[in-house]
């Protein structure tokens, strides 16, 4: 075998020429991030870390551990899509009168679609899982989810995703598509090079992570709750979350076939979804939107359970409607699989296909109405406490009724056929998912950080935080509604209209104030965990809460509960202060754990380097990568160190500990 | 593996599973064979010429296969997992109902707007139909 045949065996379709060495903004980010990973493992290393992270956070199937893992994840990726975000803006804001800008096309095509995928799959999923997983098993008085193995693995699976799409700056490129990818634009006549499969890819050993995850909680809650929760007494978050798994498991195997479907057309000669060969693109887009409309609300509902628990916390009231706000959630939950077509009004279905989804639209906004007024009327008549979570909760309602509005007129057919494809939808949907999730994560952040880190996050910062993202927001992107009604479409590189720089330049000073909120959250972790000592909460229910994870300590065992809790009332914890019900503090048995392993981040791993080889047509690499994944997969069964017990003393000693603080406190 | 295992124990076994025995795997084999066998026989003796109705004919003997399965292979019955399977199976049942119908009816929609034929005039029906 000669020299090239070798190297193609090996390396596929990767050469030099895949590096963008040419491109100085690539090569300068690069620059950055390679001088920062290697300060950062510098320090780590410094530090002696290595072991610690590798065996207390890695391998850990600790749910708290993997939340907050999940939440690192996501928090990072933000300043990726963000930096996105910011190059699109300041692209826009230039690129008039013949002058192309700085983002040559090919460049900026990537860019929003890498934005696009980041943000939903990559920022809101991580940030959303990982306050699932930190708080379901509390709030309903577990020790750990269902399958703790699985859950670690799942978050790996995530990460390697995320990894290829970070991998295909500076390897290769990313899909110029658009965030779903539609063919024929991304067929292989059309796209025949990496782009695409970077994004089929990473979509597809991320979406394996995100539906066993979905498995997994569902599991839990179905399953593991405390002895007197009955369904009906379940803390509202832990009613979304479980509403948005069954969302996950239902929606996401729609997606990896669709995906599948694709990566047939590109690599095994299939038409699908070509052209021509009886193949049919728009099966794609049906397709591909019975999963993206779950999806939306898959991001949303958690944020309403968060919305719900910090209205009720503080305004000191029980949840008003707490029945409505469960049969709210299952109609929406049902409701969101009946109107995909929305999202395609425009493709040529008839006036009573058109209808029919339209309405279907309008009805899901009345479920959502009835959860608005819920939150009002739980605020009515409160002890209102304006701490932060608060504000984003209300800066959530006001903002987010605006975006819902906005909807409702997009899901009149023919005021869709003028809006679809416009500024306007951007606006929308940005209005929503920045409204309603992102400022329902920064509450749920604010929210249980002290229950995470045993002190409180600094309020300054926190409200500082909230002011320039609130204010950034309105500025970005009610300027994009009245351009979306002037009729400019979205993904534009450059525009001849000189009128209409002003609107792009005001959307892009929003968005430097955006980049102000998301550097405030930054320093307010930083100056949060400089101040931990005056911000500390030794009680462990810092903000007076009604649900069973203000019960533990902060931050809980690894435990949870020395004893099972006894649930009678729906807000058990606030129930159990009423009752003055006494902690327990003797009689501790021993406590059956599952331990840790490092098969999750191994197998995962190789599942990076199997979509990394398939990208690039290593068939080689890609096959030793399988058949490694599966070894490790077969191997792990047979592992039967699986669980180990905390011996009644450690417990007796960590209860009494928490027993001497709280009397230290009082 | 849950951590809560030792107190899963002791009810796993009276939430209403039906208990595996031979004869409900020997029934639902034998089921399961001659559910096989007649589309088989369909097919190779050409007992139906006409292939839409020989179609639908199989993928009726797969509907009812497919309930076998769950019944004999898998335990399934109203009671077991505390109904939490029945409810898992009817959301199943009516979200991929949802997809196939919604999905056929939205590309049949599109194929007939879209690719009116080789004839350049619009039926009355398509008029009507404009979007």
């Amino acid at each position: 075998m000669n020299m090239p045949d070798l190297a193609k065996l090996i390396f596929g379709r990767l050469t030099l020429e895949a590096i963008p060495y040419h491109e100085p903004i690539l090569v300068g980010t690069f620059i950055m991030v390679a001088i920062g990973g290697i300060a950062l493992l510098a320090l780590i290393t410094r530090a002696k870390l290595w072991g610690y992270l590798w065996s207390e956070w890695f391998t850990s199937i600790d749910h708290k551990k993997i939340g907050i893992m999940y939440m690192v994840f996501g928090i990072v990726m933000l300043l990726r899509g963000f930096a996105d975000a910011l190059m699109m803006r300041a692209q826009q804001a230039v690129a008039f009168n013949g002058n192309p800008g700085f983002l040559p096309p090919h460049h900026y095509d990537q860019i929003f679609t890498a934005h696009g995928v980041i943000m939903i799959f990559f920022v809101a999923m991580p940030l959303v899982t990982g306050l699932m997983n930190y708080v379901v098993p509390l709030q309903i008085g577990a020790r750990d989810v269902a399958f703790p193995f699985l859950n670690n693995f799942s978050f790996w699976m995530t990460v390697a995703g995320g990894l290829l799409v970070m991998a295909s700056l500076f390897v290769g490129e990313f899909a110029r598509t658009g965030w779903l990818a539609y063919p024929p634009l991304s067929g292989l006549a059309q796209s025949p090079d990496v782009g695409v499969d970077y994004y089929i890819w990473s979509l597809q050993v991320a979406g394996v992570g995100t539906t066993l995850s979905g498995i997994n909680l569902i599991a839990t809650i179905v399953k593991m709750r405390a002895p007197g929760m009955s369904m009906m007494k379940m803390p509202i978050f832990t009613w979304t979350s479980l509403c948005t798994n069954v969302l996950i498991v239902a929606a996401f195997p729609v997606l990896t076939a669709v995906l599948v479907l694709l990566s047939l057309d590109r690599y095994a000669g299939t038409n699908f979804f070509t052209n021509d060969f009886g193949g049919n693109a728009m099966m794609y887009v049906n397709l591909i939107w019975i999963w993206g409309h779950p999806e939306v609300y898959i991001l949303v509902l958690p944020v309403f359970g968060v919305f719900s628990e910090v209205v009720s916390t503080f305004s000191r009231k029980r949840l008003f409607g707490y029945a409505s706000m469960v049969y709210a959630t299952v109609v929406i939950t049902v409701l969101s699989y009946l109107v995909w077509l929305h999202h395609f009004f425009t493709m040529g279905s008839g006036a009573s296909v058109n209808s029919f989804f339209g309405i279907t639209t309008m009805i899901i906004s009345i479920p959502t109405g009835a959860k608005i007024f819920n939150w009002l009327f739980t605020m009515y008549r409160g002890r209102i406490h304006f701490e932060v979570p608060m504000l984003w909760t209300v800066g959530f309602m006001i903002t987010f009724v605006i975006g819902g509005m906005t909807g409702v007129m997009l899901a009149v057919p023919p005021a869709d056929f003028l809006l679809h494809n416009s500024l306007f939808l951007i606006a929308h949907f940005h209005n929503v998912i920045i409204g309603g999730v992102i400022f329902g994560l920064f509450a749920g952040i604010n929210y249980w950080f002290p229950k995470a880190f045993g002190y409180k996050l600094d309020p300054f910062w926190g409200k500082c935080s909230f002011w320039f993202w609130l204010v950034g927001f309105y500025l970005a992107f009610m300027p994009l509604y009245v351009l979306g009604f002037m009729g400019v479409t979205r993904r534009m590189n450059h525009f001849e209209d000189p009128s209409l720089a002003i609107w792009f330049r005001i959307a892009a000073f929003g968005a430097v104030l955006i980049a102000l909120g998301i550097g405030s959250f930054l320093v307010q972790l930083w100056v949060s965990y400089k101040r931990r000592d005056e911000l500390r909460d030794v009680t462990g229910d810092p903000w007076h809460g009604r649900t069973l994870e203000w019960s533990t300590s902060s931050p809980p065992p690894e435990y949870n509960f020395a004893f099972t809790p006894i649930i009678h009332e729906s807000d058990a914890w606030w129930d159990m202060k009423e009752r003055n019900a006494g902690r327990r503090t003797d009689g501790y048995l021993p406590i059956h754990m599952p331990k840790n392993t490092s098969a999750g981040i191994i197998i995962a791993g190789f599942a990076f380097v199997l979509g990394f080889a398939m990208i690039w047509h290593m068939f080689l690499i890609a096959g030793i990568a399988f058949v490694a994944l599966l070894v490790t997969a077969i191997g792990h069964t047979f592992n039967y160190k699986r669980d180990y017990h905390i011996p009644a003393d450690v417990v007796a000693r960590t209860e009494a500990a928490r027993t001497e603080e709280l009397a230290a406190h009082v | 593996m849950s951590a809560h295992i030792e107190s899963h124990d002791h009810h796993d076994h009276d939430d209403g599973h039906s208990h595996s025995t031979l004869k409900g795997y020997m029934t639902g084999f034998f089921l399961a064979v001659v559910l096989t066998a007649i589309p088989f026989w369909l097919v190779m003796g050409k007992v139906i010429p006409n292939s839409q109705t020989l179609a639908v004919v199989i993928l009726t003997f797969a509907a009812i296969q497919i309930v076998v399965h769950m019944i004999y292979f898998l335990h399934m019955n109203t009671k077991s997992e505390g109904g939490w399977n029945m409810l898992a199976l009817i959301f199943t049942l009516v979200l991929v109902v949802i997809t196939l119908s919604g999905s056929i009816w939205v590309m049949f929609h599109l194929n007939s707007n879209m690719m009116p034929g080789m004839s350049h005039d619009m039926t009355e029906q398509q008029v009507k139909n404009l979007p």
